[in-house]
Order: structure tokens, then C-alpha cells, then sequence
């Protein structure tokens, strides 16, 4: 029996098992919202469609399930490129669909119009614009197949209205073979056998893992195969949580505003395992002098990541969980004697203990005087335990939340790395939420950040949703300002803002619950206010002090080992 | 160094596009490109001519195969490959050279396709160095026009 384009659309994606999908209706998509108004696929219905992107990416974040997002044609389709950069960025599997105009009308400059495929091709792994009701349930397979599989990415799907009202006899595929997407998995044993040797004669190793343990799920793995050789393990921003920030063989996180002994541990190493990283500008500092001693072996699941900017002396293209599996196997065989190994790097687990001792993240906070946001990160940190699911904005905030809130779950610490997106936190946490309604998800904000999708207050109450955001409210565009103040002379240009809502009063409009923090004995008590609502999302307004900085910093063009620490 | 790269592609809507996109977005460079259909409707083969460094070529290489429409990717260079060109040259002529002209065409082996009071066009076909050598000769005449392909290549098969 024949179907129409929206009915097919709408069953591809029960097939998928597709639990939600975040969205915004408009003339080109009123053909599927039709059909899921009775469908057994939940919708939650954003304010913005950068909120509804973000929404599925921190969805995606936390829960490594696909997020999905359903927007209209034109306007709607272009309010997603921020979201799908940002998901671009940091390889998150998120399946943006657009609506389109007839086809009959593409190119002709119509109502609503824009060629969405053209804009996001740089920004999305790969993307379709369906011409025929035919081609629909095989492109909505692949489209997930693709952003799910190998190194995860976006994938935008475009509908024109037509293909959703025509109809055809539904057929829908079983299984998705594609001659040109082979990604590969397994790493070569050849060069698994290569790097143990290549460990077992090193003296000073450290492991340098990143956002792919987590993509990978390969958390459990690290922390066996670092505990199996003392491998000190430093994470990136992206890979906090992939390895617990609590355990002894914990180093913090690397580069621009990592810790201290974590830079210096990278810079004297003779060994670097680069686990799931793409030695990043923001990690590498100054490229010739990053790791200068060491040699690099370097996993991951893209080849065009491997000696991209940093030529590796061993490559392992594969899956992490896959390949570390592989290592500890390997480590098994042929009698190697691993706790000889563990003792001989004594005198390195001694240099980096000295290092740790020469300065450590801290902070001065006075009962009397102004909050400083590092201890409202602490306190959060505290009061919940370590336990809570924390997306952040981007700038001083991300940092602060970075350094002092130390995860130990990996899919807990949602923030957007490789973009640096204003205005992601908030719309993560209600993602991130709607994957765990039992667990406690805090948006770490600035002020500047929290304006740039405020909007989404409106969903979660809606939703009921007890999605907590914590502003550190220092009146200026923090990180903005950190920079003038240290390069540019402390001409602040255009970083403070001398505007600003009142942010109780504004979450109350919407039906929210609004604290304010004025003194630092306020904090503590906000929190527990903040944590014992379930019902509804609270914000959390922190006066910080204004002019506050994130320490330790790798000034731009720096190597990592020339921080300033105050 | 320049390198001649042979992709083999889904001949899918926006290929083309996306490959070109690929190299601007990330800064590589093409010298020239040409793409066609093969015997397979369902498959394009692209020839594209860039230049780099040994690292530049590598990252070109692998950010192509990362591309979900190609399917395989043949760095020619350094290989045993075959490799055409075709021009169309628009030469201007009087009287005096026209004589001259022909002889240079002739022993090229290329053709005269159009011809005016002034100007003969000229189509040719052949390596990098024969259509260099080609162009050198018929400079000095004054060349009104020039429209070319860009490289197409293949691989030559093995002779044992």
C-alpha cells in the first residue's frame, strides 16, 4: 500500500529508534509535524532552531545515542549551521533534518528558501537533499549510519515539500552497504606490537587522551591499560571525564589553561601516547616545541587526524576501545614483566609529583569579600557530588568549570571544544536532561554566554525540566577581557557590557526560579536551594568578582612549558 | 611538487562541488581539474592536478577518502601513468605566416578547426611537454585565445 513521504519519514525513524526529536515547525515541515502528532516519537518544541541543534548534540553528548533535530526550510534551515559546526567540531552524531521548498521551485529564489545543502557541506560529515519519495527511506538509514559510524559527525538531510506529499510503495532497507564509506576499526597488530616495545623501553611516558574515549566508550579500557603500566594520563578538554579526574595516575588537563605538571609532564616526556587527540592548537601551543623529546604514538579512528600537524612516529588507525582492547591483550602475551616496568618509572612518578607540588589550581576566597567563580565551581563541585552532568558556555567559565569540577565518568562534562560556542550550555543541559531526567545537569555561564540562548528558559519550563544554570555574572565578556587586560594593555574595547537583565527576574518571567549570590557565604546555600527543585529549572545569578582570570595561561604562540601562573 | 591525482567517485549530485570545496576550504590548491562519467554511469572519475609538500599531499590524500561520495584515490604521481591534455589554441595569422603556422601544427599533429581572415584556431592534444613546446613556437605569431582541458591520466598496465 502506498505511503506518503512524511509517513515514511516519520516510521524511518522508529526504525532508527528515535526516542526524541528537538524542533521548530514551519510551512515546508507541516506535512511530517501532521504525522507526528499522533506518532509515539516524542517532540520537544525550542524556542530557537540553534537551540534545537545544540539540544540534540547534548543529547547526543551524554547519552552517545544519535541526537535528531526536525526545522523548517529557509530561515529555520540557516539558524542550524551555528549548531551543526559546533557538533562538526567536536564529532558528535546529531541528524539535522531541514525542510525544503517543492523541487520544482529550488533555484528560484522562493518564499523561504536557501540551499542548505551548498551552506553546510563544509560543516556536516556528509549530507543529502532528497529528490525522490523513493530514495527517502534509504537516505534516512544512511544518514544515521554515517553520523553514528567511524569518527561521528553531523549529517543534514533536506526534504522538499513535494517528495513529503507524494507517495510511493514504502520499502525499507535492512541493512546499509556503502562502496565508498569503510571505516576502519581493528588497529594493525603489527604497529599495537610496535608501540608496547616502543613503551616498555621508555622512561618518562604520558598518555595524552582526548574526546575519543569517550565517542569510543573507551573509558574502562584506558584506565585498565594506564593502571597496567603507571602510565600518568593527562586529558584534553574534550577528554575530561574519559579517564577519572580523582585517580592518582590523573595529571588534569593539558594545554592553553591546563595544569601546571601536565604541561610539564607533555614537554619532558620521552614517550607521548596520544589516545582519541588531534594535537590541537589549544593543547600544543607552540607546535616545534610541543613534546620535543618525545616519540609519538598516536590512535584514532581518522586517518586525516594522523600527522596532521604533528608528524607521529607510530600510527594506529582504529577504534580506541578496540585498539586498547587490543593492547591489554597483547600485554598478556610473552612474559613481559609489567611490574618491573611499573617500578623503573619511580624517579618520573617522583618529577611529576614535584611538579604538582609547585603549583596546584587555587584560588583565594574570603569569607568577606567578593565570590570568586572558582569557588562557585568548587561548591558545585562539592554539593553534588562530583556526580552531576555539567555542559558549560565558552570563556572564562568553560575554564573555570574545566579545572575545578573534576569528572570521573566519561559523557558527563558536555562543552563545545572545537567551535567555542556562546550560548551551547544551556540548550545542551535540556538535551543532556531529556537523555537522564534522574541526574542533575548544571549549565556553568557567563553572562555574556547565557544571553545567547536564553530563550530556551521557555522549553524547559515547558517541560518541566530541573535544568540549572549557574551565571557567574562578572558583567563583562570574561575571557574577552582576560586577554586585553594581559596583551592589549587593559583596553577593554567593547567587553563590558553595561547592559544587563536582571537574571532573577528574568528567569521568574518565565516561569523559573531565580537566586542571587551576592557574598560567599550566599553560595552554598543558592546551591542547595537550586538542587532540592525538581520540578522546574532554576537559575543561579553569582556576583563574581569582576576581574578575576583563569590560571595557569599558555599565552598564544607560547610552548606549553612557559605558563603564567598568576 | 605537483602531483596528479585520480579520484574515482559516486557520481552523485554535488560531487563535484564538494571536492572542489574540500581543497578551498582547506587551502590546498588546484592547478586544474576534469571530470567525467565512466563506463559505470553510477561512477565519475576526477583527475585533479594540485601541488605540496609530502605532508600537503598526504592530508590531501586522506581528507579526499574521508569524503563519503569517493570511493578510491590514486596519487599518479611517481607511478607509471599516461597523461593528455587537449588545447584549443586561437593563433592570429596573416599572409606572411600562415604557411609557418601549418608546418608547426603539422608537426605537432594537431588539427586546424576553425579558420578566419585572421586567425586560424588550432586544436592539439598531448603530454605537458608537447603542449609547452607547442605553445613556445606559436607565441611569437600572437596567440588571441587559449581554452584547455586540464590533465586527464591512467595508470599504464604492467607489461609482463
Amino acid at each position: 500500500m502506498k505511503k506518503t513521504g512524511s509517513h515514511i519519514f516519520v516510521e524511518s525513524l522508529i526504525r532508527e529508534g528515535v526516542e526524541v526529536i528537538f524542533g521548530f515547525p514551519g510551512g515546508a515541515v507541516l506535512p511530517i509535524y501532521n504525522e507526528l502528532f499522533d506518532a509515539p516519537i516524542r517532540h520537544v518544541l525550542v524556542r530557537h532552531e540553534q537551540g534545537a541543534v545544540h539540544a540534540a548534540d547534548g543529547y547526543a553528548r551524554a547519552s552517545g545515542r544519535p541526537g535528531v533535530c526536525l526545522v523548517t526550510s529557509g530561515p529555520g534551515a540557516t539558524n542550524t549551521v551555528t549548531g551543526i559546526a559546533t557538533a562538526y567540531m567536536d564529532s558528535i552524531p546529531v541528524v539535522v533534518f531541514t525542510g525544503q521548498v517543492p523541487t520544482a521551485l529550488i533555484g528560484n529564489d522562493a518564499f523561504q528558501e536557501a540551499d542548505i545543502v551548498g551552506i553546510t557541506r563544509p560543516c556536516t560529515k556528509h549530507n543529502y537533499l532528497v529528490k525522490d519519495v523513493k530514495d527517502l527511506a534509504r537516505v534516512v538509514k544512511e544518514a544515521f549510519y554515517i553520523a553514528t559510524t567511524g569518527r561521528p559527525g553531523p549529517v543534514l538531510v533536506d526534504l522538499p515539500k513535494d517528495v513529503l506529499t507524494s507517495t510511493t510503495e514504502p520499502r525499507y532497507p535492512e541493512e546499509i552497504r556503502m562502496r565508498s564509506y569503510n571505516p576502519t576499526y581493528k588497529g594493525h597488530i603489527g604497529q599495537i606490537d610496535r608501540a608496547i616495545k616502543l613503551i616498555l623501553n621508555s622512561k618518562r611516558p604520558v598518555v595524552y587522551a582526548g574526546g575519543g574515549v569517550v565517542l569510543s566508550s573507551g573509558a574502562e579500557e584506558l584506565r585498565e591499560f594506564a593502571e597496567k603500566l603507571r602510565l600518568p594520563v593527562t586529558m584534553t578538554l574534550m577528554g575530561l571525564g574519559g579517564f577519572p579526574g580523582t585517580h592518582p595516575l590523573s595529571l588534569g588537563m593539558l594545554g592553553m589553561h591546563g595544569t601546571y605538571s601536565a604541561n610539564m609532564a607533555v614537554t619532558h616526556c620521552d614517550v607521548l601516547i596520544a589516545i582519541g587527540s588531534r594535537f590541537d592548537d589549544r593543547v600544543t601551543g607552540k607546535i616545534d616545541e610541543f613534546a620535543p623529546d618525545a616519540k609519538i604514538i598516536h590512535v584514532d579512528i581518522d586517518p586525516t587526524s594522523i600527522s596532521k600537524n604533528v608528524v607521529v612516529d607510530i600510527p594506529i588507525v582504529g577504534d580506541v576501545k578496540l585498539v586498547l582492547r587490543d593492547f591489554l591483550k597483547r600485554l598478556e602475551k610473552d612474559g613481559l614483566d609489567l611490574a618491573a616496568y611499573r617500578d623503573s618509572l619511580n624517579k618520573w612518578h617522583k618529577e611529576i609529583e614535584m611538579w604538582k607540588g609547585v603549583h596546584k589550581m587555587d584560588y583565594n576566597q574570603k569569607m568577606r569579600g567578593k565570590i570568586k567563580p572558582q569557588y562557585v565551581v568548587e561548591m558545585l563541585y562539592k554539593l553534588t557530588g562530583g556526580d552531576a552532568i555539567i555542559t558549560t558556555e565558552v570563556g572564562q567559565n568553560q575554564m573555570w568549570a574545566a579545572q575545578y569540577y573534576l569528572f570521573n565518568r566519561p559523557r558527563s562534562f558536555l562543552t563545545s571544544g572545537g567551535l567555542g560556542t556562546m550560548g551551547y550550555g544551556f540548550p545542551a543541559a535540556i538535551g543532556a536532561q531529556f537523555a537522564f531526567p534522574e541526574r542533575t545537569v548544571i549549565d556553568i555561564a557567563g553572562d555574556g554566554s547565557i544571553q545567547m540562548n536564553i530563550q530556551e528558559m521557555a522549553t524547559a519550563v515547558q517541560y518541566r525540566l530541573p535544568v540549572k544554570i549557574a551565571i557567574l555574572n562578572n558583567g563583562f565578556l570574561g575571557m574577552v577581557r582576560q586577554w586585553q587586560e594581559l596583551f592589549y594593555d587593559r583596553r577593554y574595547s567593547a567587553s563590558c557590557m553595561q547592559v544587563a537583565p536582571d537574571f532573577v527576574k528574568l528567569a521568574q518571567s518565565y516561569g523559573a526560579v531565580g537566586l542571587r549570590a551576592m557574598k560567599p557565604r550566599e553560595v552554598v546555600s543558592v546551591i542547595e536551594k537550586a538542587l532540592s527543585i525538581k520540578d522546574r529549572p532554576v537559575l543561579m545569578d553569582f556576583h563574581v568578582d569582576r576581574e578575576e582570570s583563569v590560571y595557569p595561561m599558555v599565552p598564544a604562540g607560547a610552548p606549553i612549558n612557559k605558563m603564567l601562573l598568576v | 611538487m605537483r602531483h596528479t591525482i585520480s579520484i574515482l567517485v559516486d557520481n552523485e549530485f554535488g560531487v563535484l562541488s564538494r571536492v572542489s570545496g574540500l581543497f578551498s576550504g582547506r587551502g590546498f590548491n588546484i592547478e586544474s581539474l576534469c571530470v567525467a562519467e565512466t563506463l559505470d554511469p553510477s561512477v565519475s572519475i576526477m583527475t585533479i592536478v594540485t601541488s605540496g609538500n609530502d605532508q600537503v599531499i598526504e592530508q590531501i590524500t586522506k581528507q579526499l577518502n574521508k569524503l563519503i561520495n569517493v570511493i578510491k584515490v590514486s596519487d599518479l604521481t611517481g607511478t607509471d601513468y599516461v597523461e593528455r591534455e587537449m588545447v584549443l589554441i586561437k593563433v592570429a595569422t596573416d599572409s606572411t605566416n600562415r604557411a609557418e603556422i601549418l608546418r608547426i601544427v603539422d608537426i605537432f599533429r594537431g588539427k586546424i578547426i576553425d579558420v578566419s581572415q585572421r586567425s586560424y584556431t588550432i586544436e592539439i592534444t598531448g603530454d605537458e611537454d608537447k603542449i609547452k613546446a607547442i605553445l613556445s613556437l606559436l607565441k611569437p605569431f600572437g596567440i588571441k585565445e587559449i581554452v584547455r582541458t586540464g590533465k586527464i591520466a591512467m595508470a599504464r598496465t604492467p607489461k609482463t
